[in-house]
């Protein structure tokens, strides 16, 4: 099923509802690697998202998607929002095998079990999100993503709403699950980043600035100089974006 | 258990008040009956009243069930169909403009003395609540949801069933509820209109005869089975709510 992790290429104009977003985007999102994308509110992040992702209803675009393996992106996506989106009347292990009832294929139940005993779960299977805490939430998020088996993984935010603590945990936990897929990563977190980016894109108005990393493998240690250098450096360009 | 305490002093007081009206307004017993009246008429015609509510609770029952399952499915069909949409919504609408009552006559001239058409008037009461409630809610699945089960691949028709129709219970818990409160409604309304049997034939019957306190009984009766159906069907959505809330 799994293939090898392409690259993405998206050359064109994104509008919504007669307003230009995006002018002239020509964007590499490399293959397997960790991209994050900055921005500030309201600049295009997710609408861009949501262009790959293929939910295009509201959406103009003119110009060209394509991978580098020339295959179609649609079935090879998985996708983590800001909310964890788990359904609150399923079993966290019921949630984490949604997709596979929502393509109506055969259930892999042992796989799962496995997968949220992998990230510390194994415990939590059988209750339901409403009696876990948001980074447990979280956790079982990423293991329904996984489930996914997809080579890109589009994430919204995913982080953005756990506490520090947790926060630089799932970060880890998902840099070193997420390893090998084409990820882009949404955030508004400079220091989220700084730690996870292998490419890191800043969205302004109408146009897009691929910006430099630190050379060390992800996922960064939250206090190595060079994350922090990068983290600050980050931060001072969207503060002079932000005018 | 300190609730129902409550409502049962309150009754007590009810009951205190009826009582000393009748003895000191000296009302005569055809117009208003002594609470104690009503009671031994209750159980002398307990077997009398006993029929008579049965057949007025299978006709809230059945027209609840029936009432129910068009309403939801109607609701399941016009979140699918834009065409739907486009097309019955606006009938549906208009069929509340009409009230039940105005056609209660028709539908016995159409279905006879019998059961069908009370079921029919607590039907057509009951649908409408139920499939405009149901309906909104399945309009409004969080789109966060939907997104996921997009870029997951699931087609509509799974969509609908493991996203959809979940998330829109508590919705659908709204309109019960509020059928539940109409539906003995439409029973009562279907009996009075042309009946042979039930609670609300008793009641015409017993004023007809001046025997309030038969009437007063039956009443009594008629409340008892709305409130025990307000509060089975209020539990049974409190679960529906408390498991499928956002």
């Amino acid at each position: 099923m799994s293939t090898q992790a392409p690259s993405i290429h998206i050359q064109g104009s994104i509008s919504i509802a007669e307003n230009r977003l995006i002018e002239t985007l020509d964007m590499d999102i490399k293959a397997g690697a960790w991209s994050c994308l900055l921005g500030a509110s309201g600049v295009g992040k997710s609408t861009l998202l949501h262009l790959i992702a293929g939910l295009t209803e509201h959406i103009r675009f003119e110009g060209s998607l394509t991978t580098n393996d020339r295959l179609p992106l649609e079935g090879r996506i998985a996708y983590m929002a800001q909310t964890d989106l788990l359904l609150p009347w399923l079993s966290i292990l019921d949630n984490v095998l949604i997709g596979q009832r929502l393509r109506g294929e055969p259930i892999q139940q042992n796989r799962a079990e496995t997968l949220l005993e992998a990230l510390g779960l194994q415990n939590h299977r059988h209750q339901y999100p409403s009696q876990l805490s948001g980074g447990q939430r979280q956790r079982a998020a990423l293991a329904r993503t996984l489930m996914e088996e997809r080579d890109i993984i589009l994430l919204d935010e995913p982080f953005s709403a756990l506490d520090a603590g947790t926060r630089a945990q799932m970060q880890e936990l998902s840099a070193q699950w997420l390893k090998g897929k084409t990820v882009l990563h949404v955030t508004h977190d400079p220091g989220e980043a700084a730690r996870l980016g292998e490419q890191i894109f800043l969205l302004q108005a109408h146009r897009l600035q691929t910006l430099d990393v630190p050379a060390l493998s992800i996922p960064r240690p939250v206090d190595d100089p060079q994350t922090l250098a990068c983290q600050g450096r980050l931060l001072r360009i969207l503060r002079e974006v932000a005018g | 258990m300190k609730q129902l305490l409550r409502i049962m002093l309150s009754v007590l007081l009810i009951l205190l008040a009826w009582q000393a009206l009748v003895i000191w307004g000296e009302l005569p017993h055809f117009i208003l009956p002594s609470p104690l009246k009503v009671v031994t008429t209750l159980w002398e015609s307990r077997v009398l009243i006993a029929s008579h509510a049965w057949v007025t609770t299978q006709e809230i029952l059945l027209g609840l069930l029936i009432g129910t399952v068009l309403g939801a499915l109607t609701a399941v069909w016009l979140s699918q169909s834009s065409v739907a949409r486009y097309l019955v919504k606006p009938v549906l609408i208009l069929t509340q403009a009409l009230p039940v009552f105005a056609l209660a006559p028709l539908f016995t001239l159409w279905l006879g003395y019998g059961m069908a058409s009370k079921i029919l008037v607590a039907v057509l009461i009951i649908y409408f609540p139920v499939a405009s409630s149901f309906f909104d809610g399945l309009m409004q699945t969080p789109q966060g949801w939907m997104h996921m089960g997009r870029v997951m691949g699931a087609t509509p028709k799974r969509l609908l069933w493991h996203i959809q129709i979940p998330a829109a219970l508590p919705s659908f818990a709204s309109g019960l509820r509020l059928a539940a409160v109409y539906a003995p409604i439409g029973a009562v309304i279907g009996e009075w209109v042309g009946a042979s049997q039930g609670l609300g034939y008793l009641m015409l019957l017993a004023n007809g005869r001046a025997k309030i306190d038969l009437m007063f009984a039956a009443l009594f009766v008629l409340a008892l089975l709305t409130l025990l159906l307000h509060y089975a069907v209020g539990r049974f959505c409190d679960v529906l709510v408390e498991k499928y809330r956002p």
